[in-house]
């Protein structure tokens, strides 16, 4: 591929990505007084981060030992009501350790 | 008037986890972009004028085999319409929260920071915010998620993808810590996580709908559970502007 072709697809991609962001935020200003809109906007992250939560998690880290064992620590450090910087990174460290232990046995 | 309570310092507070998680997924994107035979400098240039993770995956997949340039231009277009139209979603939503800094002007830049975990973490505020407190929120995120994808692009040549790959539990592990403990105090966010989730698994494994990619999918999981959550238990004001 030519340089100025990856150039010309990247500008498409980062322009692309720009207005689907920018044009409904500038272009909704008003604040919507629907009960059941209203209810929506309050639902919906929690939708957006379960969805995407579940099943990927279980595939992110390319083998379902690991992805599992990152998800409990997630979930038992989340419980325990543990700092959001703690919860990741013992994530990240119950999945190294699976991963090294998988590799030793 | 409306006057949001929140400061610049305090929005820096709340993105630091949010630019740790996505230090370990961009260095992931970071390595596999390099890969795919895409140059240092322009995998660094990808991860800071998209800010995204999912779309600059789909992109680089696109770009590491053009041979008809005009249909890959128009895949490019289609395939980042789609991905990233939940930030439309996130832009209108995230709309109805804002105090009155936010002008015209200031949301043509400001929108460029709408991710899902930004977005997530400013809607989810008790009160108000304004332009201060969502630039301070966004401001470790971009440092974050380029800095990432920088380390990564360089250190791709040695660096096995099985170890980096591990590190992408992170951006879960936020996810969880952001749903759970609010899932656990109301019964509405239950039913909405639980929705949620039931239908992202039916799309993936239900081979009907194979077809749909991850994007389109994230769009019609949000919809479907919070309409249906805002018709069976309908959030009463306490929940939107008070104790969230």
């Amino acid at each position: 591929m030519k340089q100025s072709e990856l150039l010309i697809l990247m500008g498409i991609m980062s322009l692309t990505t720009y207005l689907v962001r920018m044009i409904p935020f500038v272009l909704f200003r008003h604040k919507i007084r629907s009960r059941f809109f209203r209810s929506v906007t309050y639902y919906m992250p929690y939708a957006i981060l379960s969805a995407m939560s579940i099943p990927g998690i279980f595939y992110c880290t390319g083998d379902p030992y690991t992805a599992t064992g990152g998800f409990l620590a997630a979930v038992l450090l989340t419980l325990k009501r543990c700092n959001i910087v703690i919860i990741a990174l013992g994530a990240c460290a119950a999945a190294v350790s699976i991963h090294v232990l998988l590799a030793l046995v | 008037m409306q006057k949001s309570p929140y400061t610049y310092r305090e929005g820096l507070n709340d993105g630091l986890p949010i630019a740790l998680g996505y230090l370990f997924v961009s260095m992931s994107f970071g390595i596999a972009a390099v890969n795919y035979g895409i140059p240092v400098l322009h995998t660094i240039l990808i991860s800071l004028t998209n800010l995204t993770s999912a779309g600059q995956v789909a992109g680089v997949e696109i770009l590491k085999d053009v041979s008809v340039f005009a249909v890959s231009a128009m895949e490019m277009f289609l395939t980042q319409l789609v991905i990233n139209l939940r930030y439309s979603l996130m832009g209108i939503t995230l709309s109805q929260r804002l105090d009155d800094s936010f002008s015209t002007g200031k949301r043509f830049l400001l929108s460029y920071f709408i991710t899902d975990e930004i977005f997530c973490i400013a809607a989810a505020k008790q009160h108000f915010i304004g332009t201060r407190y969502f630039l301070g929120l966004a401001t470790l995120p971009l440092l974050g998620w380029t800095f990432g994808t920088s380390i990564g692009a360089l250190v791709a040549s040695w660096m096995p993808v099985s170890i980096s790959n591990l590190f992408g539990i992170a951006i879960y592990a936020m996810f969880i810590c952001l749903v759970l403990p609010v899932a656990q105090e109301r019964k509405g966010v239950r039913l909405c996580a639980l929705l949620a989730v039931i239908i992202s698994c039916v799309i993936r494994y239900v081979p009907l709908f194979s077809s749909i990619s991850s994007g389109f999918s994230i769009i019609i999981c949000a919809l479907i559970a919070s309409c249906v959550c805002a018709l069976l238990l309908p959030a009463d004001e306490a929940e939107e502007e008070g104790e969230r």
